[in-house]
């Protein structure tokens, strides 16, 4: 595991402003809460009568005025951006340094081989996002405790779990991807992130979009989903497993066959 | 042998990158390998690490086939690339263990007395270190583990010539103990002072390999004369150089022919000697080139 723990522990700096600043707003959305349900609650009815944009994010659904549907809402972006680019960026990144920064050659030097680098790096992409959730999901219970509304139930669980998968997915699709690279591209990787939320968002937009349920994870991190139904779209989360085992098999298939750049 | 390949060959896409080499390197021999950028020397040493895939051809390595099998022999090989890049944010003593522990070895004792040796700091980063200090690092991470076969591609690039002097003198005691080492270099003179056998390689290809005396013997000398200020008539020769009222030139051909030309000039004094690995090795380019 020499090469797991030298990941993460390279790793701990972005880690730890990434998972500091989405943890931060977290908090502060639900610290907000109480101050502004009145005024949700007074404005509900337009939040979820304002046609497209509200289905978009799940609002005609959802009651903003509700500590979960305003988590759902508001939390939900905020991971589904922040988590899913992170997630992109560990997976995108971690294979494709080694030949960017040039030290591929001293790594593949050593007697490991390269399914052993690759499953390595892959364990440490997995723990860190599964780190990251766990982060998150503690500072939104903690924020819930601290205003008031005790502990939270069934559907924080299966969101937070839902929001896991998503990332646990993008990570492994832009993993895969990352093997076919030679120097690297955070700029795909976040671009593969965006497109797949603003997929999610068109499919909200239209009922006859209603097809990319099956082309983008975000799918089944729906809040309005989640909390209104109290459970996950297994369907939809086997099939992202599916397209992760996919991804990551032809990753390492790419890559051991792969000539290291110099 | 340490190292043996067969028609070994590689190519990038329709790129040439060495073609039908055949080599074969013993147990405890000090190999050179020699050409210049871009022969291919770089290529034959990343498809015998296995870091690239060869195209057709045979190669073991310490008695194992390449492609695949680099896992069962890398652990017996210290490897030294052309270029030294580390990762930047960890420290020269983290660097050094993490090539230990890739390895599964405890390698402390002899790493610290490598680094004293070659006055290396474990305490730095490597982002704050110079081209020189980041090569001691690469010695240290090839050497510490003490491997059977020691593979350098253009090793002293950037050391200066006391760290030279010092990292020959380790290499030398790593083959006096035993370890065989593949020396890649375009500096001929450390080819020439430090191994027995040598390889010459010109556009992925070998052009030449035996002893470094034997290559040495092509029947080319340096002649320079004294007294003369141009090239004397008559005399085919390559390499001319003039200076003041000498001049020197590369000479291949009948030896009574060139000393009755000489007979006629008035010479102050001369030299007759054998031309250095340098002027070998463009003997052996210039052969190629004509043929």
């Amino acid at each position: 595991m020499t090469i797991l723990k030298k990941e993460i522990r390279q790793g701990l700096l972005p880690f730890g402003i990434w998972t500091g600043a989405t943890a931060f707003l977290v908090a502060v959305c639900v610290f907000l809460f109480p101050e502004i349900q009145e005024e949700i609650n007074s404005v509900s009815d337009m939040f979820a009568n304002m046609g497209s944009f509200s289905a978009a994010f799940g609002m005609d659904r959802l009651s903003m005025g509700e500590p979960m549907g305003f988590y759902g809402i508001e939390c939900g972006n905020i991971l589904g951006i922040g988590g899913g680019f992170f997630a992109a960026f560990l997976g995108i990144s971690i294979l494709a340094k080694e030949e960017k920064e040039r030290t591929a050659e001293f790594l593949f030097s050593h007697p490991v081989s390269r399914f052993t680098v690759l499953l390595q790096k892959l364990l440490a992409v997995l723990v860190q996002v599964l780190a990251f959730n766990g982060v998150i999901a503690a500072c939104g219970l903690l924020s819930f405790f601290a205003i008031g509304e005790g502990l939270p139930g069934n559907e924080f669980w299966l969101l937070h779990l839902a929001f896991l998968l998503m990332q646990a997915e993008l990570a492994c699709i832009c993993f895969g991807i990352s093997a076919y690279l030679r120097r690297g591209s955070l700029g795909l990787g976040l671009g593969i992130a965006a497109l797949l939320y603003f997929l999610n968002l068109l499919r909200n937009l239209s009922k006859s979009a209603g097809f990319l349920k099956y082309a983008t994870p975000y799918a089944y991190t729906e809040a309005a989903e989640i909390v209104t139904g109290q459970t996950l779209a297994w369907g939809l989360i086997g099939l992202g497993i599916l397209i992760s085992v996919l991804f990551v098999g032809l990753g390492f298939y790419i890559y051991g066959k792969k000539d290291i750049a110099a | 042998m340490v190292i043996e390949t067969k028609g070994l060959t590689k190519y990038y896409g329709k790129a040439r990158g060495i073609i039908d080499l055949n080599l074969s390197i013993k147990e405890g021999e000090y190999f050179g390998f020699i050409g210049p950028n871009g022969a291919g020397k770089s290529t034959t040493i990343r498809t015998l690490l296995g870091l690239i895939g060869k195209t057709s051809g045979h190669a073991l390595v310490l008695g194992r086939e390449v492609g695949g099998k680099e896992k069962e022999y890398l652990n017996e090989i210290g490897y030294m690339p052309s270029e030294a890049m580390f990762y930047g944010r960890m420290r020269v003593g983290e660097m050094i263990s993490y090539s230990a522990a890739l390895r599964k070895q405890d390698c402390r004792a002899e790493a610290g007395k490598l680094c004293e040796r070659l006055d290396l700091d474990p305490g730095k980063r490597i982002e704050e270190l110079s081209l020189g200090n980041r090569k001691k690092v690469a010695i240290v991470c090839a050497m510490q583990h003490r491997p059977k076969l020691y593979i350098l591609d253009e090793p002293t690039s950037g050391l200066d010539p006391l760290m030279q002097k010092e990292f020959f003198t380790l290499l030398e005691e790593r083959n006096r103990e035993g370890a065989a080492i593949f020396l890649s270099s375009h500096v001929l003179s450390e080819v020439q002072r430090h191994c027995s056998r040598a390889a010459i390689i010109k556009e992925g290809r070998l052009a030449a390999l035996g002893k470094v005396e034997e290559l040495a013997k092509t029947g080319t000398r340096r002649v320079t004369l004294h007294g003369a200020a141009t090239l004397p008539e008559g005399l085919e020769a390559k390499n001319v150089s003039v200076f003041g009222d000498s001049v020197s030139f590369l000479y291949q051909g009948e030896i009574q022919a060139l000393i009755k030309i000489l007979a006629r000039l008035p010479l102050r004094d001369l030299t007759i000697t054998e031309p250095d690995l340098e002027e070998i090795f463009l003997h052996y380019y210039e052969k190629e080139e004509q043929v």
